[in-house]
């Protein structure tokens, strides 16, 4: 035990100790979560592959109008709001705080939109006849398969939209600092970068010809 | 028990460089997008379209990784960290393909007919 440990006690001498890779515990804690998220969207996409590998008649109905036009407007808008959560995160380091918070509102904005633009995609998907378990057009694990990996990314979409209201909130507040705006930001960039892989795996292979 | 580590105060200096990088960085990830959708509409087999997707995602995923979430400014030993972790449970997931080529009957719940699951 060291000096320090003794003449201070064992319940502090955690703030002596050296950080983990030099970064904030709740930040090491959100790459966690990320590597363990990452292993999840993964899991679901091997596992959508297998099934349209091993599938005779997988339906590939995507038009080009409206479903991969509405692709390239969402991927658009997710790819763009992680811009400015990065320059919300920068601006909240360089101690600009009310445009740390403004551009977190505009990222808050930009996932909401997102949102909706992907509930309309699933209106039109229903309305054409994709349910979980069948569809017009083929094999009835398409529709399982699409609404599961699409329903999953809008979850975190839509948790990550909460997050970002709640903690910028808090930031304006003075009650967070730019840390913790920092691993809100990588949250909101891995929802963006799982989405690069949605949209070829599940929108592209399955355009109509 | 409350984290009474002070904020990072050095994470200031990887966000203090131009802006300029950052949306060069953006326009790149959007132009590989857009290529995955031009690529949707050549005329190339299954395995071709989709080894070629997968390798812009992929890349796309790394410039987000690097710039946007600034692994590339932590530790070595962080970036290691999260890299060997990451890569290793991702390929780990990719032992059983060859099987969904060989099942005879395709995998279960697939079927011949349009229509319902069975």
């Amino acid at each position: 035990m060291s000096q320090a440990d003794m003449t201070m006690g064992v319940h502090t001498a955690g703030a002596m100790a050296e950080r983990p890779f030099a970064i904030p515990t709740k930040k090491l804690a959100m790459w966690l979560f990320i590597i363990a998220d990452a292993a999840t969207f993964a899991a679901c996409l091997v596992a959508y592959g297998f099934l349209r590998n091993g599938t005779p008649n997988w339906p590939t109905p995507f038009e080009f109008s409206p479903t991969v036009i509405n692709a390239m407007v969402m991927t658009f808008i997710l790819v763009t709001s992680s811009l400015t959560m990065f320059i919300a995160m920068r601006a909240a380091k360089l101690g600009q705080k009310s445009t740390a918070f403004n551009w977190t509102m505009i990222t808050a904005v930009a996932g909401l939109i997102f949102a909706v633009l992907h509930l309309r995609e699933w209106m039109g998907m229903i309305h054409a006849g994709v349910r979980l378990f069948s569809n017009p057009w083929g094999s009835g694990l398409f529709g399982a398969s699409f609404f599961s990996i699409t329903g999953l990314h809008l979850t975190h979409v839509v948790c990550g939209v909460i997050a970002l209201v709640a903690v910028g909130l808090r930031y304006k507040g003075g009650r967070y600092n730019s840390d913790d705006l920092e691993v809100v930001g990588l949250y909101w960039h891995f929802v963006d970068l799982v989405w690069m892989f949605v949209v070829p795996m599940v929108y592209l292979l399955n355009v109509k010809h | 028990m409350a984290d009474i580590v002070p904020s990072d105060k050095g994470g200031a200096a990887k966000y203090a460089d131009s802006l300029t990088k950052y949306i060069v960085v953006y326009v790149v990830i959007l132009i590989l997008a857009g290529l995955q959708f031009v690529i949707a509409y050549s005329h190339l087999d299954g395995a071709q379209m989709f080894l070629r997707m997968l390798s812009l995602a992929i890349v796309e995923a790394g410039l987000a990784v690097m710039f946007f979430m600034h692994l590339g400014s932590e530790r070595r030993s962080f970036v290691w960290f999260v890299g060997v972790i990451t890569v290793f449970v991702l390929l780990a997931m990719q032992y059983s393909w060859t099987d969904s080529y060989r099942m005879e009957m395709g995998v279960p719940g697939a079927n011949y007919k349009t229509g319902t699951v069975q």
